[in-house]
């Protein structure tokens, strides 16, 4: 029988694993997936949910990276940690799921990977092809991404927040290829260039189209209140609306916005979710940037470029090309 | 969604889940972990290996095990407070009628199949109680919120039906792959291995009209199985083509099939050395002709040779390690040795009319009318039916939404919220509206109103019918033998001669006691009907005819195959129903292009059909 060395083959027991999601990307997408390596910085109900879907999917490895002791809050939105403290107790996040994501498919390996993220450096990173990073503080996100950028080898960097009833992708696939098959049309090469975290945070909004998401500026308020004030992702409450306003009116002057492009009741809203996770937005965001790393490392489909929003509100879930790529 | 009031009726709600598999596991969880505490789950089936992929709830030690079972126990796991009841059941079982459902504030499906969903649909209707629909096939999905009286319920919209060929494509003039599975499994396999008193339009004609076999296919006792597996090949292959190339009248406009015989094809191969290999296949694996001629690759096209052997490879091995099932074989998707026969059979039936050959993984794939699945497109749905679910329990009929996940972003969306529409005004299943049936009253029997309207069309299950306040049909148990011999009597009378007649102009009622379902049907007599568009002998008008669902395989662009029922993946069907086309969407489906070399073939009417075009909105709205 002719066709590829066997070593190239899948398994029969990964085709049957995997039957009905070739159907839908294909083998060559099945086999690229069986050899990425993901890392993830930060355990929490979002990640988790990434986590899952890429495991199912078949990735080759994916590694955790988060020493926070697990808390009873931790259990809120996390459904691979059981509400028994025997079990968890005195033990990081990354080592506890971890344990049960190895479950969720025994052909993948799933490693806790111990360190802080704000320390990792260069050659570490090495070891990965897709670095997803959350709740962090934007300098470690901004290092982490930096890094990533500085590497030879290709390495891409997403960053996730769910805020409640809210949340929030970023992706940096720097310069990413694939293959795009539009409706009716010959399968095409299409080549992307990413700005980076830095680079897309710091467009001046008047560049911005008007029907940029409210959530992008929002977004952009809070992070930097939060960056100001020394504080990890949604360690904020209600309390700090004032501050944030303040900060608002400071940011718009500064770029030509009108405040009302960033109302106050979305800041109160972002403000008051502090940490929480509504699940449903966990499911929704996992979903998506799983979706969205499969397509990344597979090289094939159209990749959001390069933030998505999703918000219970209006229930529409919107990508952002910030600064908006120049149509040629 | 932290508001307390949210969080109030969530804790207080009583939810009903039907189905547990790819949408169902995601839902479970994720109604677990937003504080959903009293929650019902109906699932029939079973857990399999290619479940696994998706279906996170359960492992391979599950495999066998009662989905709704083993899903209700792993989420207890991490939410063990909670309460949750499994039912390993049909839906469309009796104890779950209109009071069962009365007792749940809202249903959320996560199902597969048309036929369930329907019956969901009414008795929510009947029950008064929202509705929360959604499908997923590949990256695409749909949720939908149907409220009595507010939006349009499920069967509002026409829905896709599995698309049927004609049968002349089938046994003489293919032009697509597809037609040739078709033939392979539901002619080809079916006599062979089938009940031999089914119906079977296959070709069985002896070679010369003098022959002493009444069957071909019957295989003599002492026949050398070698000899007979040859023998099935040259008569299936090669003789039945030299017949109807005979009929020129056929070949007129088309390209002219060429016969394939085994001598032609394996040339050097003798009887004995064929399958010696076989021998190490024994017992302890499940038969395959893959495994013992080597063959691994199950995305690979194999040769018209390889395909060649192959076929008589699977014959003789359903004769020697299957013979007990021979005669009551059906075919599945997951029989492997089953897949291979109709495989080969298929491959080398398109080698003789020209057609691209495939490999046994696409193969399967239409054969099985297997539905493409993914995990994160179920998590994203999953998540979407709660937030809709948390609306509906609130009462917030401003804000529901009907919300389509969608593959290629559009107006930079990729999750796009739509108002849901008002009812239909003429939908046979929440209006009072009459249906009309034409049918030729002196000539057509109850029975075939009731199996091919009442039943099939309508989606009934224990109908009863009356004429004016005559009951001349009524099914289910708890009927006196009387009744019982009687309504079988009139199923074999004409409509015309039954004890109340039906003629031109005659009212029918018809009911469902389980469904709560009432329509009547107004008849009108009329004798000629056209017998290619027609083929039922009667013309049900009123309600929304049914659309040919098509889905598209992975290797190329395939069409489903007829007949089989619905898979049984688990998340299946993108949520069907079809106005208009949603032709950004459905096209996608063509980025999943196929491993290797597959061939394509052209299916000019390949689409994937959901309920709306979200592009076409703001028609209709409710409110
Ligand atoms: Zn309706």
């Amino acid at each position: 029988m002719g066709g590829a060395g066997a070593e190239e083959e899948l398994t029969a027991q990964e085709t049957a694993l995997y039957d009905r999601q070739i159907r839908v990307w294909g083998v060559d997408a099945q086999k690229r997936l069986s050899k990425a390596h993901v890392l993830v910085c930060g355990v929490n109900g979002t990640t988790i949910e990434f986590c899952k879907n890429i495991v199912l999917a078949g990735v080759g490895s994916l590694s955790l990276m988060d020493d926070h002791i697990v808390t009873q809050d931790d259990l809120n939105a996390n459904f691979l940690i059981p509400p028994d403290e025997s079990i968890y107790g005195g033990r990081s996040r990354a080592e506890v799921c971890c344990e049960s994501l190895k479950d969720f498919n025994p052909m993948v390996r799933v490693a806790v990977a111990k360190g802080d993220p704000s320390l990792i450096d260069g050659e570490f990173l090495d070891r990965f092809d897709i670095i997803v990073v959350s709740c962090r503080p934007l300098k470690t996100k901004l290092f982490i991404n930096d890094n990533c950028r500085k590497r030879s080898k290709h390495i891409a960097f997403y960053s996730i927040e769910c805020k409640d009833s809210c949340g929030e992708i970023f992706a940096d696939l720097q310069n990413h290829s694939y293959v795009q098959k539009m409706p009716g049309k010959e399968p095409e090469q299409q080549e992307l260039t990413y700005p980076s975290l830095q680079e897309a945070i710091s467009v001046p909004w008047k560049s911005l189209p008007k029907k940029t998401t409210k959530l992008y500026f929002a977004m952009r308020v809070l992070e930097s209140f939060e960056s100001s004030e020394g504080r990890n992702p949604g360690e904020t409450s209600l309390s700090d609306l004032p501050a944030v306003l303040a900060r608002r009116k400071e940011m718009c002057d500064r770029m030509s916005l009108n405040e009302s492009q960033i109302p106050t009741v979305l800041l109160e809203r972002l403000l008051a979710a502090g940490k929480k996770e509504h699940p449903p937005v966990c499911a929704i965001l996992g979903g998506i940037l799983g979706q969205e790393v499969i397509k990344s490392i597979s090289c094939k489909g159209d990749p959001m470029k390069n933030f998505f929003y999703f918000d219970t509100a209006d229930g529409k879930g919107v990508m952002e090309d910030v600064p908006p790529t120049p149509a040629d | 969604m932290a508001s307390a009031a949210s969080e109030e009726a969530v804790k207080a709600a009583k939810v009903l889940m039907v189905g547990a598999g790819g949408i169902g596991c995601e839902l479970l969880k994720t109604l677990a972990l937003t504080g959903f505490s009293d929650i019902h789950l109906i699932d029939l089936d079973t857990i399999e290996v290619s479940n696994l992929n998706r279906q996170f709830l359960f492992r391979k030690s599950h495999v066998g095990q009662s989905k709704a079972h083993v899903a209700r126990d792993a989420v207890l796991k991490f939410r063990p407070k909670i309460n949750i009841s499994s039912y390993h059941a049909n839906v469309k079982d009796a104890q779950f009628n209109v009071d069962f459902f009365k007792q749940f504030n809202v249903v959320l499906n996560g199902l597969d199949n048309l036929d369930a969903r329907r019956h969901v649909n009414r008795l929510c209707l009947a029950a008064e109680v929202p509705l929360v629909e959604s499908g997923t096939t590949g990256f695409l999905g749909q949720v939908t919120v149907h409220v009595k009286g507010k939006t349009e319920c499920y069967e509002c919209q026409p829905k896709p039906v599995p698309k049927s060929y004609p049968v002349c494509t089938i046994t003489s003039t293919p032009s697509k792959f597809v037609h040739c599975i078709v033939w392979a499994k539901d002619l080809l396999f079916a006599k062979l291995f089938g009940d031999k008193n089914q119906d079977n339009d296959l070709n069985v004609h002896s070679k010369d009209g003098s022959s002493s076999k009444s069957d071909v296919f019957e295989r003599d006792v002492d026949e050398d199985l070698d000899q007979y597996a040859r023998r099935i090949y040259d008569h299936v292959f090669g003789y039945n083509i030299e017949v109807a190339l005979d009929n020129e009248e056929t070949w007129k406009n088309r390209r002219r099939p060429t016969p394939v015989y085994i001598r032609d094809t394996l040339p050097e191969e003798t009887v004995q050395q064929n399958g010696t290999s076989r021998e190490c296949n024994n017992g302890h694996e499940e038969p395959s002709a893959m495994a013992s001629l080597g063959f691994r690759n199950p995305q690979e096209i194999w040769t018209l040779a390889d395909n060649s052997r192959v076929f008589l490879e699977t014959l003789k091995l359903f004769f020697e390690k299957r013979q007990k099932e021979i005669g009551n074989l059906i075919f599945d998707k997951d029989d492997q040795l089953a897949v291979e026969l109709v495989t080969s059979a298929a491959n080398i039936r398109a080698h003789s009319f020209g057609i691209p050959l495939h490999s046994l993984f696409e193969a399967k794939g239409v054969a099985g009318n297997i539905v493409h699945a993914v995990a994160t497109t179920n998590a994203m749905i999953a998540g979407l039916i709660v937030i809709e679910a948390v609306k509906v329990l609130q009462g917030d009929y401003k804000n529901y939404r009907m919300t389509y996940c969608l593959e290629h972003a559009k107006r930079k969306m990729l999750l796009m919220p739509v108002e849901p529409f008002e009812p239909n005004e003429s939908c046979y299943v929440c209006s009072e509206t009459p249906l009309l049936l034409d049918v030729n009253t002196k000539t057509t029997k109850l029975r075939e109103v009731i199996d091919k309207i009442i039943k099939s069309k309508l989606g009934m299950n224990l109908p009863l019918v009356m004429i004016g306040s005559t009951l001349v049909f009524e099914d289910g148990d708890g009927l006196e033998e009387d009744e019982a011999a009687n309504y079988a009597l009139n199923l074999e009378k004409v409509l015309a001669e039954l004890p109340a007649p039906v003629i031109n102009g005659t009212k029918l009622t018809v009911e469902d006691f389980q469904q709560e379902l009432s329509c009547s049907i107004n008849i009108k007599h009329r004798e000629e009907f056209d017998e290619e568009k027609e083929p039922d002998g009667m013309v049900l008008s009123g309600w929304s005819a049914p659309v040919e669902k098509q889905v598209t395989s992975n290797g190329g662009k395939l069409a489903a195959s007829s007949s089989s029922a619905h898979d049984t993946v688990g998340d299946a069907s993108a949520n069907p129903g079809t106005k208009r086309k949603l032709d950004e969407v459905l096209e996608s489906k063509e980025n999943c292009d196929a491993s290797s070399s597959a061939q394509v073939i052209e299916d000019d009417d390949d689409t994937i059909m959901l309920d709306e075009d979200p592009t076409l909105l703001k028609k209709k709205r409710s409110q």
